[in-house]
């Protein structure tokens, strides 16, 4: 919203501090995200009236120019452009004059013929994009005198504001001012009376159809407009705030907007049919073409307003239609003012894809009140500036059944305020930091208050909504600063605790964490080689991310192709997020997944990661390479199971898929559900004493056919070894000579000991036989 | 005589000694000088042959001495040419360790990671807990028990992601994390002194500074007695906690639809310039009674900044999409 510093130091006298005032309107709410100054001109160019133009036989890109400033003198200018005729008055920049580029302007001959300045375009001087030509000034423009004076460009400050959507009335400079006027103790101007509005005589009656749709819909009929410019102040504070002057009638309404956030229109009353309005919703399929020249299909719940023919002149408080336009010709006009719900204009201006500055105040919602009349009152005194013979005829107002914001009273108390703010003010002083704001108060002794909100603040239903007010009318800055004495123990919960150890174990095995997006391509989980069903996403804005992912691993493996096409192919990465499958609930199965890919590396390095995790965090899982995971390598992949349930998996991903997604090495990867694992606490392990007694460590190598599992060969022999073992490795494979074919041979060492005594021979030997015989039963031998 | 055999031998074994030029000869000359056929073994042997008890008492004490001298001198030259060997084993073993280039092996935390866990041991020491919640949420928890029902002007500017789940439009991608404040009231009873950090969602065009998806933190107290003012006292103190003792805080007047009365708090950074953080605001009653509580009862506030944000204003990132882009050579600056 822009705010034009001396439009709101009209309505509310605070001085010209525009820093300080800046700064007030921000601890306001009302944020100041930039303050403008426009309308500077440039020094040293003056107005001219083309006299002539020749040609000289040896330019042909230019042309000279000779002008008059008004004193008689021919001055002339060598010009680049060719759009003036003689009598055109043109901006002259006269020698020394220095250009908003920089450039200044010197006595330069050209063909040893001197110029006696420069002719500007209107991009030149600041005042638009238009570089076409020179810019042409109104017939009758003074002579001689600086552009600026003679456009009528006044130099204006603007406040760029960020208004909230709950201080509708802030999108008027009117409402600022009183937000300004009541925190600096200013009174703001009164609006015009509003007695000299309604007179006998020609009526432009209403009938509102849809009464859930307008609360209320008010016309003034006015007769003796002449049609012509505005004011050079109006125009300027319109161009100021961002509007375009049109003419007085238009720029009028336009102020009025800006000033009562009130939007209004004026129709030709001459031209409107049937000297009448309805307001009605239009048909299913009823056709608009807006101002803007946009023909629009309208559904039933979009609200026309009609003329008294029902022929659709407008879409209520959205966009006028193309034919409504006031003409020079007009000489009485019918001033509408309504009040529109504001839901329903928001939803049919965002259907249409249309935003005005009408639709952004009805949104909002606007003042059903006496902000009516009054916008209207204060119409009728500025066109009567351009139009004296202006007369007020017949009034029409009609309300209708939709809920309109209105005078309901809050009962609340100083106390109940103080408790919400932190504050110890008494209600007198709450009382009189609102009043201003337009909200009667009374108090009483026992610090009850009745506040009255006004219409034009839709938002203000209840005690907390007091409470803003007068904290903001207060200053947040002058509240107290209090620390709440937390009656919780600050800490982590077992997740989110043993999360955080969960990226330190992962950092320290070298992994490094990636947080690819969460959306996929509908093609991203077929080719990662995971199917089933996905949520996807109704309206997304690009079609690579319309699935949720159910898998970190498509993400993962991008980030591995992204990082080998910039030449770093050994990416160890991991992710820690969620997936979003389908589930039988009311939300789908969301749950969150440890992903770890590590580029360049065989499944062993996953299983490493996977041994290193069971160490660190406690983890226990079964690892069983009898089902494959859809993706992963046949015969190199495992799903880790802990009883029925899968809860991750171990392995390489398949070939197919590193080639699908562009990858030239083996991916080992570990995917692991977190929301298994983290919520396990480990055991807290008890202490057994250790051994005072010698250990001894025994070697046995087993020829084992490759259809047993080492897994299952560690078993066979710690059971054999029994309460001896304290340590078991299998440290050497081997395949080759003098093993047999379909075999290979397995090397462990055990290292065995007796809490009480020390081993002997016989023991050692005992565990030997036994490991025997129980690898015997698995068709192992031992070797050697 | 003997004596003079004894002394003459000493001279020759104390030269032998100092000759030695390595453990291995000093060993071969202990051996000779003190072994069994040693000089010093044989006049020991001689000794018992004396007639004059005097001369044996002389002679005894002479090889004594002598034979103590001698050891001393093996100790003394064994110890000089231990060191010696010694200094020059090391001396081989010298070695530039400017010269190692093994890869450090340790991965890098991403950096919204980082500033997450930082901002949770800030409120965890103001004495938080951390609460989190599905990023699938319902239109319910995300709006409407937020005070925003259907059609809510607001909804317009939260630029929503639906998903195809249930009945249209019931399901959606959370835009904020201010459902989690619902289910942490639905769950719990007060008092509550929970941050709820996690990952949210825009419908909008990824560029320099804004994503579709990123981070968030939101705060929520529930207690007795709750004021404005004990949310301006537990932002500045946040403040000081997160960014340094140089830094300030503010509050200035705002809106949301979940708080009245809302606000927007800044910092004041040491040089004085401000930032602009989050927004924050009193529970609005309407929200603690979607959370199940009796507004008389319980009042509170809640607060809600960025978690990439502080990231980025952390380590300088010119582009909030390069943080998102899993490339390792941003990964491994941090």
């Amino acid at each position: 919203m822009k705010i034009v510093h001396s439009w709101l130091t009209d309505l509310v006298p605070v001085g010209d501090d525009v820093p300080a005032i800046a700064e007030t309107l921000t601890d306001l709410g009302l944020t100041v995200d930039g303050i403008d100054e426009v309308g500077a001109t440039v020094d040293g160019v003056i107005t001219a009236r083309v006299l002539r133009a020749e040609s000289h036989p040896d330019a042909a890109k230019i042309h000279r120019v000779f002008v008059d400033t008004g004193d008689g003198r021919e001055r002339h200018v060598w010009c680049g452009a060719f759009n003036m005729r003689a009598g055109d008055v043109v901006p002259l920049a006269t020698p020394g004059t220095v250009m908003p580029d920089g450039r200044r302007i010197e006595p330069k001959p050209i063909l040893s013929i001197a110029s006696d300045g420069m002719l500007c375009s209107a991009r030149e001087l600041g005042l638009g994009d238009d570089h076409a030509g020179i810019l042409i000034l109104p017939e009758g423009t003074r002579l001689g005198v600086p552009y600026g004076e003679a456009l009528g460009l006044h130099r204006e400050t603007v406040y760029d504001l960020d208004v909230t959507r709950n201080l509708p009335d802030c999108f008027g400079h009117r409402g600022v001012a009183r937000q300004l006027g009541a925190r600096l103790g200013v009174a703001v101007v009164d609006q015009p009376d509003v007695d000299g509005l309604f007179h006998e005589g020609r009526v432009a009656p209403v009938e509102i159809v849809a009464g859930e749709r307008c609360g209320r819909f008010t016309t003034f009929v006015i007769t003796g407009v002449r049609v012509g410019a505005s004011p050079d102040w109006i125009a300027s504070r319109l161009t100021a705030a961002g509007m375009r002057p049109i003419n007085n009638v238009v720029d009028v309404s336009n102020y009025v907007m800006l000033e009562c956030n009130q939007p209004n229109h004026a129709y030709d009353l001459d031209t409107l049919g049937g000297g009448g309005f309805r307001i009605r919703l239009a048909g299913d399929g009823e056709q608009l073409t807006t101002l803007d020249g946009a023909v629009h299909t309208l559904t039933g719940d979009d609200l026309l307003i009609c003329d008294a023919h029902d022929t659709p002149i407008g879409l209520a408080g959205i966009m006028g239609g193309l034919d409504t336009e006031i003409s020079e010709a007009t000489t009485t006009i019918a001033l509408e003012i309504a009040w529109f719900e504001p839901i329903g204009v928001a939803v049919s201006a965002r259907r249409r894809g249309l935003r005005s500055e009408a639709s952004l105040r009805f949104e909002r919602g606007v003042d059903p009140g006496n902000g009516i009349p009054s916008a209207a009152a204060r119409f009728v005194e500025l066109l009567r500036l351009t139009c004296p013979d202006l007369r007020c005829e017949g009034a029409a107002d009609e309300t209708a059944g939709a809920t309109r914001p209105g005078h309901r009273e809050i009962h609340t108390s100083a106390a109940r305020i103080n408790a919400r703010l932190g504050t110890e003010l008494s209600a007198e002083e709450m009382a009189a930091l609102i009043r201003p704001l337009g909200m009667p108060t009374t108090v009483e002794a026992s610090g009850a208050m009745v506040v009255l909100p006004p219409s034009y603040r839709p938002d203000i239903l209840e005690t907390v909504d007091v409470a803003e007010e007068v904290a903001r009318q207060y200053g947040y800055g002058r509240i107290g600063r209090a620390v709440p004495n937390s009656t919780m123990h600050g800490r982590l919960s077992v997740v989110q605790a043993r999360r955080r150890q969960l990226r330190q174990v992962l950092l320290g095995l070298g992994i490094s964490e990636a947080m690819p997006n969460p959306f996929l391509a509908e093609h991203d989980l077929a080719r990662a080689g995971l199917d089933g069903p996905v949520v996807r996403i109704v309206n997304s804005l690009v079609a690579d991310e319309s699935v949720l992912r159910t898998s970190l691993r498509p993400g993962l493996l991008k980030a591995v192709a992204f990082n080998q096409s910039h030449r770093r192919s050994g990416a160890r990465l991991y992710e820690i997020g969620h997936v979003y499958p389908p589930g039988d609930g009311e939300l789908p199965d969301e749950h969150e997944m440890l992903g770890v890919v590590l580029a360049g590396e065989p499944a062993p390095a996953a299983v490493d990661v996977w041994r290193q995790l069971v160490a660190a965090m406690g983890f226990g899982a079964r690892l069983d390479q009898s089902v494959v995971p859809p993706g992963l390598h046949p015969t190199r992949a495992a799903t880790l199971t802990l009883g029925k349930q899968v809860i991750g998996v171990v392995g390489e991903v398949h070939p197919d898929v590193l080639d699908a997604s562009g990858i030239d090495d083996r991916v080992a990867v570990v995917e692991l559900d977190l929301s298994v694992l983290l919520t396990q606490e480990p055991k807290v392990p008890t202490w057994k004493p250790t051994s005072r007694f010698p250990s001894s460590d025994l070697d046995l190598a087993f020829v084992t056919p490759d259809s047993v599992i080492a897994e299952k060969v560690d078993k066979a022999i710690r059971q054999a070894a029994g309460t001896l073992l304290v340590d078991l490795a299998l440290f050497d494979v081997y395949r080759g000579p003098g093993v047999p074919d379909g075999s290979r041979s397995l090397a462990y060492r055990l290292r065995l000991q007796a809490p009480d005594r020390t081993l002997t021979e016989v023991d050692v030997a005992a565990v030997r036989d036994r490991a025997e015989t129980a690898l015997r039963k698995l068709g192992a031998s031992l070797r050697g | 005589m003997m004596l003079d055999h004894v002394a003459t031998a000493l001279r020759e074994a104390l030269v032998r000694v100092e000759a030695a030029s390595s453990t291995a000869e000093l060993r071969a000359a202990e051996t000779e000088l003190l072994g069994k056929r040693g000089p010093f073994a044989q006049f020991k042997a001689q000794l018992g042959a004396l007639a004059s008890p005097a001369d044996k008492r002389d002679g005894g004490r002479a090889l004594n001495e002598a034979t103590q001298r001698v050891s001393a001198a093996l100790a003394a030259r064994r110890a000089d040419l231990a060191a010696a060997e010694r200094a020059i084993q090391l001396e081989a073993e010298r070695l530039d360790l400017t010269e190692v280039r093994i890869a450090p092996r340790r991965g890098h935390a991403h950096i919204v990671t980082q500033a997450w866990e930082r901002l949770e041991d800030v409120f965890i020491g103001l004495g938080f807990q951390v609460a989190e919640g599905p990023e699938v949420e319902t239109d319910w928890y995300n709006f409407e028990a937020l005070n925003t029902p259907p059609n809510h002007p607001a909804r317009s500017e939260h630029d929503t992601f639906y998903l195809d789940y249930g009945t249209p439009g019931s399901t959606l991608l959370r835009t904020h994390t201010s459902p989690v404040q619902i289910r942490v009231m639905q769950t719990l009873t007060p008092p509550i002194y929970m941050v709820m950090p996690g990952r949210v969602f825009r419908n909008e065009t990824a560029d320099a500074t804004h994503l579709a998806v990123f981070h968030q933190i939101e705060g929520l107290v529930v207690d007795r007695g709750i004021t404005l003012a004990h949310l301006a006292g537990t932002i500045e103190a946040f403040t000081k906690a997160f960014f340094g003792d140089g830094f300030t805080s503010r509050l200035r007047p705002s809106y949301f639809p979940f708080t009245e009365p809302s606000g927007e708090f800044d910092i004041r950074t040491p040089r004085g310039d401000w930032l602009e953080i989050g927004g924050c605001g009193m529970v609005h009653p309407n929200v603690i009674r979607a959370g199940g509580l009796d507004p008389e009862e319980w009042s509170g506030f809640a607060f809600g900044f960025g978690i990439d944000r502080m990231a980025k204003e952390r380590h300088g990132v010119g582009d909030v999409r390069e943080m998102y882009s899993n490339d390792l050579r941003f990964l491994e600056q941090f």
